[in-house]
């Protein structure tokens, strides 16, 4: 593997290369806390955090903008080659990842209001916790992986959606079971699945930026196809509702 | 590091399938040059595929310009520059004493860095190699081969009405054109460019480069150049040079993308030194 340790001749090339490092790290950080919050928003009713991580979607969008113009600016100043023209190209396709996160987390927060209005047992809330402290894992090791070049952390990430998809899959199993139990759950339950969806989708946005890495670090793309563990398209509800 | 053991092997097949998908038209085994006590070359072993356009590239004075030199013993007219290894031109030795060498340089052309037509017409500037090696038997003949030159440099609707002014008189784009036809004129089987586009404005540069990628279809091109975005651009394959060594050779989408060498990502990516 060829590493990247000497400097460019050219100082602020350097300078350029990293203020692009910085900034993803930041929108890292950022998407992180906002879909922590607006899961903590969900599971609390909390509807002004939830306003807030709404509100603070926009820092992402602008932070991805920013990251545009300046990728493109380096690609026209400087021409990048080889590992340099990879970060460059690679932080463009991360950061709109990164965005997308954003974007979800938002979505999340969006829905505590409509939930709150028919409050629901604690019970319900335990399964979107646990999926979303997995995908927030899974984004703060591949962040990680980003920072520190590392393939073998990516490997790592890469494994790890499988879970987030088959706890997805339990969850879809069990929102949609309150949902049979009781039909005053429908509006309440069908919100927190779109949810879970939307934690799942972060897992596949970390998984993307995992690959990404990878070929940042190595020029090479890992293989395709990876086995989805996410089964909830094939399930139906097997009993008629009981009218 | 097993990812890096991998990468090598499946470069190593992948220059094997290179090899075997276009015939190896020049060779270079061992080739070692002296410039007096000066070495210049330390063993470099280099294949020039036919009908590709070869990069040499590295940082000055690496040695990139002498193996271009040495592939139509151009370095033989340097005093005290001794040639050693094996240099062949379709498997035959060229520095083998019974070759002819003004026949070789008919065979391997060159063009310059800085463009040097004769101080005559246009019209002989490209009439005078067919002439002298006696490519056309009549007036008719000489006027075709002029003007299919011309028209293969790209240049023959520029100058057709005034093929009897001074070559000097043209552009340096058109001028750097005229040498290159000169060059196709007598028939060559490889063409070797030393820097061709480095005293030529952006647009010139585009046209001669425009005008390297139809010459693939005909001619096998060695190209000395120092920009990398142009080694990228109209090569096949980039053979990276460094204190007198090979260090890196291979297709030209994978030295630019992702180059096995440290030292190659170094030099083209602008961390050398």
């Amino acid at each position: 593997m060829t590493e990247q340790t000497a400097q460019h001749t050219v100082r602020s090339y350097d300078d350029e290369l990293k203020f692009l490092t910085h900034k993803i790290a930041e929108m890292g950080g950022h998407a992180e806390r906002m879909v922590e919050q607006a899961v903590a928003a969900m599971v609390n009713s909390d509807n002004a955090l939830a306003q807030r991580v709404i509100s603070d979607d926009l820092i992402l969008d602008a932070g991805q903008r920013e990251i545009d113009e300046k990728a493109i600016t380096i690609i026209g100043k400087r021409q990048p080659m080889a590992v340099d023209l990879r970060e460059v190209i690679g932080t463009i396709r991360i950061s709109s990842d990164l965005e997308r996160i954003g974007d979800l987390g938002k979505n999340i927060a969006k829905r505590v209001v409509a939930v709150t209005d028919t409050r629901q047992t604690l019970s319900v809330y335990r399964g979107l916790q646990t999926i979303a402290e997995l995908a927030l894992t899974q984004l703060k090791d591949v962040l990680d992986a980003y920072a520190t070049r590392s393939v073998a952390q990516v490997n790592i990430v890469r494994e790890r959606d499988d879970e987030i998809d088959a706890l997805y899959t339990s969850l879809f199993r069990e929102l949609l079971t309150y949902m049979m139990e009781d039909p005053r759950n429908i509006s309440a339950c069908t919100h927190l699945l779109f949810c879970a969806k939307n934690i799942e989708r972060i897992g596949d946005h970390a998984t993307n930026i995992a690959e990404t890495v990878y070929y940042i670090v190595t020029g090479t793309q890992l293989p395709a196809e990876r086995p989805k563990e996410d089964q909830s398209h094939t399930i139906v509800v097997d009993e008629p509702l009981a009218s | 590091m097993n990812l890096m053991t991998e990468r090598n092997l499946e470069k190593a097949v992948n220059d094997k399938m290179n090899a075997q998908g276009n015939t190896i038209k020049m060779q270079g085994k061992d080739v070692t040059v002296h410039y007096g006590d000066k070495q210049a070359l330390f063993g470099v072993s280099l294949d020039v595929p036919e009908k590709m356009v070869t990069a040499l590239i590295g940082p000055s004075g690496c040695g990139k310009s002498t193996f271009l030199r040495s592939l139509n013993r151009m370095n033989d007219t340097i005093e005290g520059c001794k040639v050693g290894g094996l240099l062949t031109l379709d498997d035959e030795d060229i520095y083998n004493p019974k070759i002819d060498v003004v026949e070789l340089r008919a065979r391997v052309g060159m063009v310059f860095q800085k463009p040097n037509p004769f101080p005559k017409s246009i019209f002989e500037n490209v009439a005078y190699g067919p002439r002298i090696h006696g490519l056309a038997k009549n007036r008719q003949q000489l006027d075709e081969i002029v003007e299919k030159s011309l028209r293969r440099a790209s240049l023959f609707e520029e100058v057709k009405d005034r093929l009897h002014e001074a070559g000097t008189g043209l552009s340096g784009g058109q001028q750097q054109r005229l040498c290159i036809a000169r060059a196709i004129a007598v028939s060559p089987e490889v063409i070797l460019m030393d820097e061709p586009c480095s005293a030529l404005d952006p647009i010139a540069t585009a046209k001669v480069e425009e005008l390297i990628d139809e010459l693939r279809e005909n001619y096998t091109i060695v190209i000395v150049t120092h920009s990398m975005q142009q080694a990228a651009r109209v090569s096949q394959r980039t053979a990276m040079f460094h204190l007198g060594n090979l260090v890196e050779v291979g297709d030209t989408e994978m030295m630019f993308t992702s180059p096995t060498e440290k030292r190659t990502q170094d030099y083209i990516t602008g961390r050398f030194g």
